[in-house]
């Protein structure tokens, strides 16, 4: 078992906090950097679809893992970053100064969902987000002028002062390295004030308020950096299938975003990439277990039935996602044979007469 | 100039009048409390103070400024710390990252210097953290500063909670029924600590609080509420003594 002796403040705000972070994370790092040594076309692309889906974990995460607002119209601000992304692209905008508009809109129209959602909470501010996506899925069918409607948008590989990224690999760079540049966007702001107002709103909101936590410059502001970082996936989203078109922005995407969160484990950055990567590679599982079903016995609905069982078995076993399953399997190796059932069981929270809910 | 007043409060929710004509003046460094039976409207009366309920009627002074028509942050801002009766904590955090989301009116630094992480960022959460370790060591925190809070017992939390209001170091600290929940020991140490913020930190300290014991004790001067109207007030014992108390908490004789 380790034990982290602490002699000085500064230690706490390390990245880093000790050795072993440092030797998993730079591995996990060089095997990045080495992936297009190692893996397959197939496995690039799938890999492309990682970073995209863990970038808008992220800022999935930030609102409805650290914040506690639930969305369930994130597809919106998805299909914003990408439709920016395609139209900007066509007028010849540099991709730098695209990508970041991308995010800006994408974070207009968060604070512009944000404002409404001040008054709303829990299941109401889920319809609310949910009656947004709706909108924007339907305008961008409507405004056809602007979008295309349902013919769609094609775009071109993106190219960097110049630099056609036409290749698997050379796409493959760009997605990683925006999916750590948002990664430590986001680790900074959870180790500053402002994630910590954030995390205060998700647990009690009256006692925020009480601390000096202004609730709804938090929450717009929540809203805006959620709707930024999925912004910038969408963009990347677009350039990965080079076509979009409303059906890629209903509904079901917004719901497998949210997917994405549950399954990683709410509350944990991990769980963003893992929730991520969890549901690129599942439906490859899915059809390697079709293989061995008996002919006739493959329902084309499989693959939904199973995202749901999963979904539900998780909800009720799992709560704390993958993530949270990964933590109880490192804490039983680090105490072996110490582990107790209940470690990670928390006491009911005490009666909260004055939530004024 | 008076430090904080109240006067003329009230409070209406529908038909029902919870706090009515409720006057009262609390001097610096004093420890002033509020006493009544269940039901007053003493809780009533901290969350008319840090405007989580708009008032009917009557006004707020702290130092000279109205606090009607604030927003619970600004009262905050203003140097207003609470406790709550029930304990609202933020549960999936640690106890330090509790007491440091205490500091969040000392905060400094912009959102982009966040993101970033300069090091303008780093020397102000250094700054905040000693700040936070005075208290730790002030409430003898140590041994639970890096447990999550919804891991910790009653009697705990409550000091945590007392902690948190600590750093944001407020000018006048309202505890609502510090001793609740407390054992007789636990409540020992709280009423140590009441007097060690009085005395040493010289924070203006206004509880509820319903341990007559505890009152007397730690209070300068109490006030006793009853139905929503104030009844009697002085010092502990002048109020203990006073006829319409007993007759509130005891009844009439028949």
């Amino acid at each position: 078992m380790r034990f982290i002796f602490k002699t000085d403040y500064a230690q706490d705000l390390r990245l880093a906090k000790h050795g072993g972070h440092l030797f998993w994370y730079g591995l996990l790092g060089l095997l990045l950097l080495a992936a297009p040594w190692w893996s397959s076309e197939y496995v690039m692309s799938q890999l492309h679809f990682i970073c995209i889906y863990s970038i808008v974990g992220f800022g999935l995460m930030i609102l409805t893992g650290f914040t506690g607002q639930v969305s369930l119209g994130h597809a919106a601000f998805l299909a914003v970053g990408a439709y920016t992304e395609a139209l900007m692209q066509a007028a010849g905008v540099p991709f730098a100064i695209s990508i970041s508009c991308a995010a800006i809109f994408s974070a207009i129209a968060g604070i512009v969902i944000g404002l409404p959602a001040l008054r709303l909470k829990g299941i109401y501010l889920a319809i609310a987000t949910l009656a947004f996506g709706v909108v924007v899925e339907e305008i961008i069918t409507r405004w056809t002028k602007l979008t295309g409607g349902n013919e769609g948008k094609h775009l071109k590989p993106v190219e960097i002062l110049g630099w056609k990224l036409e290749s698997d690999a050379e796409f493959y760079y760009l997605c990683l390295a925006l999916t750590v540049l948002c990664c430590l966007a986001c680790i900074n702001l959870l180790r500053s004030p402002t994630g910590r107002a954030f995390v205060a709103i998700r647990d009690s909101e009256i006692s925020a308020s009480c601390m000096g936590v202004n609730l709804a410059k938090y929450k717009t502001m929540a809203f805006a950096i959620s709707a930024a970082l999925t912004g910038v996936g969408g963009a990347l989203y677009a350039h990965k299938l080079a076509f979009i078109s409303p059906e890629q922005f209903t509904l079901f995407q917004s719901i497998e975003l949210l997917t994405i969160v549950i399954l990683g484990g709410i509350g944990f950055l991990h769980g963003a990439v893992l929730g991520a990567a969890f549901i690129i590679v599942l439906p490859q599982l899915i059809s390697i277990g079709k293989g061995w079903l008996p002919e006739g016995m493959a329902p084309s609905g499989l693959q939904a039935v199973v995202f749901g069982l999963i979904l539900i078995l998780f909800i009720i076993f799992e709560p704390l996602g993958l993530y949270g399953r990964w933590l109880k399997v490192r804490t039983y190796f680090e105490l072996f044979p110490f582990y107790r059932k209940g470690m990670f069981r928390r006491q009911k929270s005490y009666m909260k007469s004055e939530r004024l809910r | 100039m008076s430090f904080f007043k109240v006067e003329n409060l009230g409070i209406r929710f529908g038909g029902v009048v919870a706090v009515d004509k409720v006057g009262f003046e609390v001097k610096r460094g004093e420890c002033y409390t509020i006493i009544g039976p269940n039901g007053a409207g003493k809780t009533t009366i901290f969350n008319l103070i840090g405007q989580i309920y708009p008032a009917t009627s009557g006004k707020l002074f702290f130092l000279d400024k109205e606090l009607n028509n604030l927003a619970p942050h600004q009262v905050a801002a203003l140097g207003i710390a609470r406790t709550f009766q029930n304990i609202e904590l933020f549960e999936h955090a640690t106890v330090l990252q509790n007491l440091l989301i205490g500091r969040h009116r000392h905060r400094k630094t912009a959102l982009w210097q966040e993101l970033l992480y300069t090091p303008s960022v780093r020397t102000a959460e250094l700054a905040q953290r000693e700040a936070v370790e005075k208290v730790i060591d002030f409430l003898e925190l140590a041994k639970v500063r890096d447990s999550l809070v919804a891991g910790l017992p009653y009697g705990v939390r409550k000091v945590v909670e007392l902690g948190r209001a600590l750093a944001t170091e407020p000018k006048l600290l309202l505890l609502d029924e510090p001793s609740s929940g407390l054992n007789p020991e636990e409540t020992d140490d709280m009423a140590f600590w009441i007097e060690d913020i009085k005395r040493h930190l010289g924070v203006t300290v206004l509880m509820v609080e319903h341990d007559m014991n505890l009152v007397s004790r730690v209070s300068d001067r109490v006030l006793a509420l009853n139905l929503g109207t104030v009844i009697a007030e002085g010092t502990p014992a002048e109020v203990q003594a006073h006829p319409a108390v007993i007759e509130a908490y005891l009844g009439k004789a028949a």
